[in-house]
């Protein structure tokens, strides 16, 4: 992985954003690894915006962040080894749901608790991952991509292999989505209705860490939460209702990645950095916009009353 | 002749450097432990973890804006603390929150590591790794002293608004009618969380502290159902592990002490969750089942909470 700020290209004619969008356009896909990298973040933007909207709602937005920071054992560990990182990513984000879900069984321990076990096993993780690195040295130089992720890298083959997941993840999650829905929504009606509660939650929680682990190349550890919460909580402000919800996170989540990709390609600064401030700006706007009409609403209530 | 006054397992206290991770570990263990119930009682694990990181955006700022690393440091999870604390709202602090303010401030922190690295061009694995990780058998007796200043002015400050919070944290609806200042009560502790997150994250890394606040409490909760006596025991825990974690890094030079620490840590959560488990399966559940918090001694629940003004 290139360091974020070394784009390749970049020597041969700095790009300059006029007030012609066709020739933005046509300067910001000329070069095959910007193509790559809007199909990249396209693609994992529909993963997480999807996958990440159950997240905010069943409140594990921890748990995703524990389960993005578990692909550091797994990245060092494979180096250790000698695998391939990806095989490292998955093992750990797998093994990593699977501890999250049996020390803390859903709807049976307090919050707090569960909390508690999800920061546990991440500290656990990560001293795994340290561990790892002081073994094999050699991970150290690549850290800062790992952490912050890099879309500049991105071949033809990281976007095919990004698409199947995908494709595997949305569709585990259109079969799970109805009874994970009903559990979130409230875990002892849905039991009590012979919903699989423990089930649906440890099924949630690895295909959260499969998307994690795979999206997490792209957006790096510790910025997957850009796409994968920020865009679900932006829309969770804005709708209650849940398929409007859903499909809200999905489009932010695109375009908050396009957005940020093209901000970083005119600008020179990294991708990640105009990612999150996309995303931030997007959920502040919808925060101020439904306080304003939770006002509104509060000022046309009272003067219906009177 | 101070070899035969030591005993044997004591040895490693003749070394400076292992005194003064000691030193320092001790502080950070009593600190972490302390705050770390009340951040898992507050469900407000995510937010000091977030803290830890935010550290990280808020040195490389004061490097790329040439300021010290420390200033930076400080002001900056002290302000997020507060900030976290006033987004929050009412009383508690929503994860979903945390998670999209962190991950701004984290998106910032590359920002100035693009600026701080490219203004420098030196590689940044290291350096990135010594700020994550940080290394307890590296410092010196002015930080180890410092650290146990900062972790006894912290503990203080805790004990000082202990009572009030533990009231807000578990019920804030009724501490905020019976006139208890919840609000004000978040952001007194948030802050001073930050402060010791502040000092931990460059003295032990902001992993070992991921630790420290996390672990002891989550086995202490479930080892006893009072709170004083949970706080009490996450402090013991912490200490304890941080102390068997130093030593055992100390026979075995290629365990790092952050990971030794938390393996320790880690291995008696594991053991303590398994007892609890068998002593419900063979029937010393109460009727109530576990929802109820406070609920983590199966044998003695019912009275303990009757008689615990908390």
């Amino acid at each position: 992985m290139p360091p974020i700020e070394r784009w390749p290209g970049l020597a041969v004619a700095a790009p300059r954003l006029t007030w012609n969008l066709q020739r933005d356009l046509h300067q910001l896909l000329q070069y095959p690894f910007m193509r790559h990298a809007f199909a990249a973040g396209a693609v994992a933007a529909v993963m997480c915006g999807a996958i990440g909207w159950f997240a905010v709602l069943r409140g594990e937005t921890y748990a995703a962040h524990t389960l993005a920071t578990v692909a550091f054992p797994g990245a060092s560990g494979a180096a250790y080894l000698g695998l391939a990182p990806l095989v490292g990513y998955f093992a750990f984000a797998v093994a990593g749901a699977g501890l999250i879900a049996w020390l803390s069984p859903p709807g049976r321990v307090p919050r707090e608790r569960h909390s508690a076990t999800v920061g546990a096993v991440q500290a656990m993780a990560l001293a795994l991952g340290f561990w790892f690195v002081t073994l094999y040295r050699g991970f150290l130089s690549s850290l800062s991509g790992f952490l912050f992720g890099s879309f500049l890298g991105v071949t033809t083959d990281d976007v095919l292999v990004l698409a199947a997941t995908a494709a595997v993840a949305l569709g585990l999650l259109a079969l799970l989505g109805r009874p994970l829905f009903f559990a979130s929504v409230d875990p002892r009606v849905a039991e009590a209705a012979g919903v699989p509660v423990r089930a649906v939650s440890l099924l949630y929680l690895l295909l959260l860490g499969g998307a994690v682990a795979e999206a997490s190349q792209f957006t790096g550890v510790l910025l997957v939460l850009a796409l994968l919460v920020v865009p679900a909580a932006t829309a969770s402000t804005l709708t209650a209702r849940p398929a409007a919800g859903l499909g809200l996170s999905l489009a932010l989540a695109v375009g908050t990645a396009w957005a940020g990709l093209a901000a970083a390609y005119f600008t020179n600064r990294p991708a990640g950095f105009w990612i999150t401030s996309v995303g931030f700006a997007g959920y502040v706007l919808a925060r101020g916009a439904s306080a304003a009409r939770a006002r509104q609403g509060r000022r046309g209530g009272r003067s219906a009353v009177a | 002749m101070t070899a035969l006054l030591v005993p044997g397992w004591a040895g490693p206290l003749s070394q400076d450097f292992f005194r003064q991770a000691f030193a320092a570990g001790t502080a950070a263990g009593v600190a972490a432990g302390l705050v770390g119930s009340f951040l898992v009682l507050r469900n407000q694990v995510f937010a000091g973890d977030a803290l830890g990181h935010v550290a990280f955006t808020g040195g490389l700022a004061a490097l790329a804006f040439g300021f010290g690393a420390r200033t930076g440091v400080f002001s900056a999870t002290v302000a997020v603390a507060v900030l976290l604390a006033v987004l929050g709202g009412r009383a508690r602090l929503d994860d979903v929150v945390t998670g999209v303010v962190f991950t701004w401030l984290l998106g910032l922190g590359v920002l100035f590591l693009s600026v701080f690295t490219s203004a420098r061009a030196t590689g940044n694995g290291a350096g990135a790794v010594r700020v994550l990780f940080g290394s307890i058998f590296g410092i010196d007796a002015a930080t180890a002293g410092q650290t146990a200043w900062i972790a006894a002015a912290v503990v203080a400050v805790m004990l000082f608004i202990g009572r009030p919070l533990l009231f807000a944290s578990i019920d804030p609806r009724v501490a905020e009618a019976r006139g208890v200042p919840v609000r004000v009560l978040n952001v007194v502790f948030l802050a001073a969380a930050g402060v010791m997150v502040a000092q931990l994250v460059q003295v032990v890394g902001a992993l070992l502290l991921l630790g420290l606040i996390t672990t002891p409490a989550a086995t202490a909760q479930r080892l006893t159902g009072r709170p004083w006596r949970g706080m009490a025991a996450s402090v013991a825990i912490a200490v304890a592990t941080v102390w068997a974690g130093l030593w055992l890094s100390y026979l075995r030079p290629s365990l790092p002490p952050s990971t030794s620490i938390i393996a320790t840590g880690f291995a008696g959560w594991l053991a303590v969750e398994a007892t609890a488990r068998r002593r419900v399966d063979r029937g010393h559940r109460p009727a109530t089942g576990e929802e109820r918090p406070f609920t983590g001694d199966p044998g003695r629940g019912a009275s303990a909470r009757a008689s615990d003004p908390g």
